[in-house]
């Protein structure tokens, strides 16, 4: 299967010319397949941020390419007005971006702007607003009247609404209680199982990462550290560790059985843990 | 990027202008415009121009930064330019086509004007870019402190435009995180009539005042927590000082003053 997003030797230099040139990513190749979960792990300043903001056109690499399902976004115009469309991406915090009278007319921007009928656009919506778990009366308030968590998922659901084929997502759990990211991490997975869409997404928090993603890309120092399943990146924790990036708690209490001399294999996920508790791979 | 505008930015330095108590800086700036609008022949500008360029000069500036912060007010150069070049009456008529004549005085008075303009900003950017907004604002309460005693609230005003200053990169900043998010939506900013471009401003103004809003809220919330009640009985940390090396540039001031009053007595 051919993948749905490439992205060829992937340079970007800010502020090219003056004093404050500086490169924010060099050199980044990797692809994604359709389907597939992706994680971006890497600490402040490495480029993550940068990386996102040129798989749905917002940046122009300075040298390289990204491929959209075959065809470079920067063809001409009208490819990158559609990659917008087909690469939904959400901001860190993005509830700062709503901005209608009703919660159901900003869900309702980004599929006006694709420029749909009035019965497409209600049925997307809806449906937006279903994965989100955003109520039928919900939909006729003022999104300033909902509380924090409820706000980031109708933002969420402004740009699930477009439908995109890959849904990229900065840190969409930030500054959210236990049952919030548990929810919005749920209703991210539903989508990416409802229409098969690739999801990559920025976090920190190793633990969701390992738990959810097929891979993980690291970034480091605006390079590209490491392009592996979990089990291959997190089997290299001390690399991790230098960059100055966590490993799962449970992969950290199993590392340290290791040094104490039992026999455990690597985990990194509470379930495989248990498995291998059970299993009784342990013998004291 | 909305990032790269320059708003009379600062440039950390080392020399004797950035040194200067900012109550000498504000109130020699002053005593500069007041000379450069006495000037009025050729000596006196080269007086000027000479004083300013040594200026520059010292405070290492680069003139680079000078004729980036021009570009904006080219307009109106160019205007008073034409303007002072059109319309002045005079004796020596050089051109004149399609009932305009351009008069060799126009074309002194031209040239005096812009040469006038240029100075006056090049001078005021010489205050903002050796000078932190902070130091600015404590000069400038400090020199405002004798309107207290006809009510004027001069402490809350100097905090104000402090607080205003400190927030101009934040708020430039969070326009370009909502302007990229409401693109990432398909918003279009770049095309079409005037009235479709304003409308398209309303995703981008209504986030970007709510947040705004908020921020104030915040901000107030903080300065309470640490017991901020305005002017009455606060001390400094940074006590502004005069030192010798401000009595010795009031001095060259008002020499530098004197010499323009005597020249441009003497019409040159």
């Amino acid at each position: 299967m051919s993948p749905i997003l490439e992205v060829q030797n992937l340079t970007h230099i800010y502020s090219v010319g003056t004093p404050f040139e500086h490169t924010a990513l060099e050199d980044v190749s990797f692809s994604v397949k359709r389907g597939e979960f992706v994680g971006i792990i890497g600490h402040t300043g490495s480029g993550k941020s940068t990386l996102m903001q040129h798989l749905n056109g917002l940046l122009k690499p300075t040298a390289g390419h990204v491929i959209l399902d075959g065809k470079d976004i920067w063809t001409d115009k009208a490819v990158t007005r559609q990659a917008r469309f087909r690469v939904g991406l959400v901001f860190q915090y993005p509830e700062y971006q709503l901005f209608e009278e009703t919660v159901y007319k900003d869900i309702a921007f980004g599929p006006k702007n694709m420029g749909l009928n009035a019965d497409e656009i209600d049925r997307r919506v809806r449906e937006a607003a279903g994965f989100v778990g955003i109520t039928e009366e919900q939909l006729e308030m003022s999104p300033f009247d909902l509380s924090g968590g409820q706000k980031r998922r109708v933002a969420i659901a402004g740009v699930i609404a477009m439908e995109p084929e890959v849904l990229i997502l900065d840190e969409p759990t930030a500054g959210l209680d236990p049952a919030g990211r548990g929810e919005i991490l749920r209703n991210i997975e539903d989508y990416r199982k409802a229409r098969n869409a690739t999801v990559m997404m920025v976090s920190h928090s190793m633990n969701d990462v390992a738990r959810l993603t097929d891979r993980l890309i690291v970034l480091n120092g605006s390079h590209l550290a490491m392009d592996g399943t979990p089990d291959e990146v997190f089997s290299r924790a001390e690399e991790l560790l230098e960059m100055g990036l966590d490993i799962p708690e449970i992969t950290q209490v199993f590392l340290n059985l290791k040094k104490a001399g039992l026999d455990v294999p690597a985990v990194y996920t509470m379930e495989q843990a248990v498995a291998a508790l059970k299993g009784g791979i342990i013998r004291a | 990027m909305l990032k790269d505008i320059t708003l009379g930015q600062y440039f950390p330095g080392n020399s004797v202008i950035h040194r200067l108590d900012p109550r000498t800086k504000l109130v020699l700036l002053v005593v500069y415009i007041v000379a450069l609008f006495i000037a009025g022949g050729p000596a006196s500008y080269g007086l000027m121009f000479l004083l300013l360029s040594t200026c520059i000069g010292i405070s290492r500036i680069p003139v680079k930064s000078f004729v980036r912060g021009m570009k904006p007010l080219l307009f109106i150069l160019i205007f008073t330019g034409i303007l002072n070049l059109f319309f002045t009456q005079g004796e020596h008529i050089l051109v004149s086509f399609w009932g305009i004549t351009i008069t060799f005085e126009g074309l002194v008075r031209a040239v005096y004007m812009m040469a006038r303009i240029l100075m006056l900003i090049a001078g005021t950017f010489l205050l903002t870019y050796t000078t932190s907004p902070i130091a600015l604002t404590d000069g400038l309460e400090s020199l405002l402190r004798p309107l207290k005693y006809i009510r004027v609230p001069v402490h809350e005003l100097a905090m104000m435009m402090c607080i205003a200053l400190r927030f101009i990169p934040t708020l430039i900043e969070e326009t370009d995180k909502i302007m990229s998010a409401q693109k990432a939506r398909g918003a279009d900013f770049e095309s079409g009539k005037l009235i479709k471009r304003v409308k398209a401003l309303v995703p981008i103004l209504v986030p970007l005042f709510i947040s705004a809003f908020r921020r104030a809220d915040e901000l107030a919330t903080a300065m309470e927590c640490r017991c901020y009640h305005g002017g009455t009985g606060r001390t400094k940390m940074k006590l502004l000082r005069y030192k010798r090396r401000d009595f010795e540039a009031y001095g060259f001031g008002i020499l530098v003053l004197a010499a323009m009053i005597v020249i441009t007595h003497f019409g040159l």
